[in-house]
């Protein structure tokens, strides 16, 4: 703990930014994000676009798992609503993306609000299989509804447009993805600031209790139902059209299950671990390949064992996390932001 | 309508619904005990599936040997997985503990593909071949006698936890805890046990479902399948397991022929969703009245 912390006012305690350090550190970062894009080279530049779309997928998919406590299975499903509606806005209209992206983010959420209907009766890991069956009509409706969704085949899309500027290139698509997850990430940490937000936390802690604190249940839950999928939307909507191709096999239970992987190693119920854990579980596939590509030299035979590698991977983190580092990444954050506070005092 | 092929339909998918039973009486016997939801339940089979492969594909050895074989190296995969990674979980959030099956589902299907290459396999057939009638009907020998061996199992299973000792200290441990350990029950040993003999009905099934449809390292999605029966039946109820195996086994085969393969997981789901609203706790579960 930092000595001489103590807050006077209400707003201080409710402060985000509660030293002139963290605004610093935080304008370095965002400059380093503005600058990015124009030292990189192009795979860098589309990893950061990855790890973008990312970042808002588990921002949204936090605020429902980690901190409603809700499970959901259905994160892919409802990322697929939001890529089919941007697909289908940008074929048959002449919206430019903003529109698109939030009408996306809408009807995201309306199908995640008919979702969450039975969280009032179904908690817990029923919740999560109540989730997984929607994901299951999800992809249904995908590979059926030829005439809107293109069937097995999938919609192939023109890139996204604002005053007749298309955004062609992954450079371009990156000053759309970024700037957007940083403003969905400070508005997730800004509803947390609220009674909403509060409430979500309480029914997290104990549902019961927030209901007899006065908290309607079915209205919050569905709340945080429907501003998760909005988040998954709007991150559904960048990955079609960063992609420009949307099929029924880009959105597989397989992602559902990835995204409540990163909010898990990056830390439940913190939206920096959310960050963190989108970063770290997007990136390390990548960082298996160049490992890859740096032994196939030496063993022929490496590029056969990496899809392999990344499943027992993939498995490993999920399990070590949980049973080793419970809070996640975020936690290693602190600790190591924490050593450096006290140094050279230990703890 | 054709009664006879709807009888045949029927009468396959009734069969492949007693090896849901059977799988599903391994998930619940893991539930009671434990109270863990067993997401790797599909991937434990398909373990059991491909040590069978090896054994008797790999090794030449005599199918009647290496189904045994097969089947307890499952087992003791699911007790070597209950030791080292659900152990430690004891007493976390539910959502902690099936991240950690899902975690570990991952790991065993990496494992697989590293082990026997992610291609389609085929089990050597060990079962008879001659075409099994009943009355006019008839029924696919592998599924007829899948069929078959698996209801023995479940039949000593079902005696096994009413009579045996083992059997009542399991029971026991899933009423009621602290009362099954103040009894001088050893409650680790039973939870250790609970994934054994999960993991041996699971492995069994395995093996038999493999025999009839194939392996690959995407067997695994049966676990799915496994997890609409359980819900319906009641995730602590072994009549429910066996009641919604036979029906969602049923119902997956019928909804396979009659409307096409891509109809067979939303007509389950769709029952899964139903059962969900109007009896959450399933049709044969105990129904938990929660309190602050």
């Amino acid at each position: 703990m930092r000595i001489g912390d103590a807050k006077q006012s209400y707003e201080a305690d409710e402060a985000i930014w509660t030293s002139q350090t963290q605004k610093l550190w935080l304008g370095l970062f965002l400059l380093i994000l503005l600058v990015f894009p124009f030292v990189v080279d192009s795979y860098l530049l589309y990893l950061g676009c990855l790890v973008g779309i990312a970042v808002i997928s588990t921002t949204g998919l936090n605020i429902l798992t980690g901190f409603t406590g809700l499970i959901s299975l259905g994160q892919a499903g409802f990322m697929g609503v939001g890529a089919y509606t941007v697909a289908w806005l940008s074929i048959n209209t002449a919206l430019p993306f903003p529109v698109t992206l939030v009408l996306a983010g809408l009807m995201a959420a309306a199908v995640g609000i008919l979702v969450g209907l039975p969280s009032l009766r179904v908690k817990g890991l029923y919740l999560a299989i109540a989730t997984l069956a929607a994901s299951v009509f999800l992809h249904f409706i995908f590979a059926e509804w030829e005439s809107v969704t293109g069937g097995m085949g999938g919609l192939s899309l023109e890139p996204a447009h604002l005053f007749g500027l298309a955004f062609q290139s992954d450079f371009m698509m990156y000053f759309i993805i970024v700037p957007l997850a940083v403003l969905m990430v400070m508005a997730a940490r800004n509803v947390f600031r609220t009674r909403i937000g509060r409430a979500f936390i309480a029914i997290r802690d104990r549902d019961i209790s927030a209901e007899i604190l006065g908290i309607n249940l079915l209205r919050y839950k569905l709340m945080s139902f429907a501003l998760s999928s909005f988040y998954a939307g709007v991150a559904g909507g960048l990955f079609a059209y960063f992609y420009r191709v949307v099929t029924p096999e880009s959105f597989p239970l397989s992602m559902s299950i990835f995204y409540l992987a990163a909010v898990i190693v990056g830390g439940m119920g913190n939206l920096l671990g959310g960050i963190l854990g989108a970063a770290f579980m997007t990136l390390v596939p990548e960082a298996l390949k160049l490992l890859t590509a740096a032994l196939t030299p030496f063993y022929p035979n490496a590029p056969v064992f990496m899809s392999p590698m990344l499943e027992i991977i993939f498995g490993a983190l999920i399990v070590g996390f949980l049973i080793f580092e419970p809070h996640g990444l975020a936690e290693i954050w602190h600790r190591i932001r924490r050593f450096f506070r006290l140094w050279p005092f230990r703890n | 309508m054709d009664w006879l092929f709807f009888g045949e339909i029927s009468l396959a998918g009734l069969a492949m619904g007693g090896l849901y039973a059977l799988i599903a009486l391994g998930f619940v016997i893991i539930y009671k005990a434990t109270r863990v939801i067993n997401f790797a339940i599909g991937e434990i089979m398909m373990f059991a599936a491909y040590l069978f492969l090896a054994f008797a594909g790999g090794m030449e050895m005599s199918p009647w040997i290496a189904l045994p074989l097969a089947v307890i190296g499952g087992s003791i995969l699911g007790g070597v997985i209950e030791k080292t990674m659900i152990r430690p979980m004891l007493g976390e959030s539910p959502i902690s503990v099936v991240m950690v099956t899902i975690g570990i589902a991952s790991i065993l299907v990496g494992l697989v593909e590293f082990i026997w290459t992610a291609d389609p396999q085929l089990l050597p057939n060990f079962l008879p071949r001659e075409p099994v009638f009943i009355g006019e009907l008839y029924l696919a020998p592998k599924i007829a006698y899948g069929f078959l061996i698996g209801s023995v199992l479940l039949v000593i299973y079902l005696l096994y936890f009413r009579f045996s000792r083992g059997g009542v200290a399991l029971r026991a441990t899933a009423s009621d805890q602290a009362a099954a350990y103040s009894m001088g029950i050893n409650v680790r040993r039973v939870f250790n046990m609970a994934w054994v003999f999960g993991s041996l009905a699971a492995s069994l099934a395995g093996v038999l479902v493999a025999a009839t449809g194939g392996l690959s390292p995407q067997f695994g999605i049966i676990g799915l399948s496994v997890l609409v029966v359980v819900i319906v039946g009641g995730l602590d109820s072994i009549l429910g397991a066996l009641v919604a195996g036979v029906f969602i086994g049923w119902l997956e085969t019928v909804a396979g022929a009659y409307l096409g393969g891509e109809y067979r997981m939303p007509a389950t789901f769709l029952v899964l969703a139903v059962i969900l609203v109007i009896r959450p706790y399933g049709l044969f579960g105990t129904h938990e009245i929660e309190r602050v």
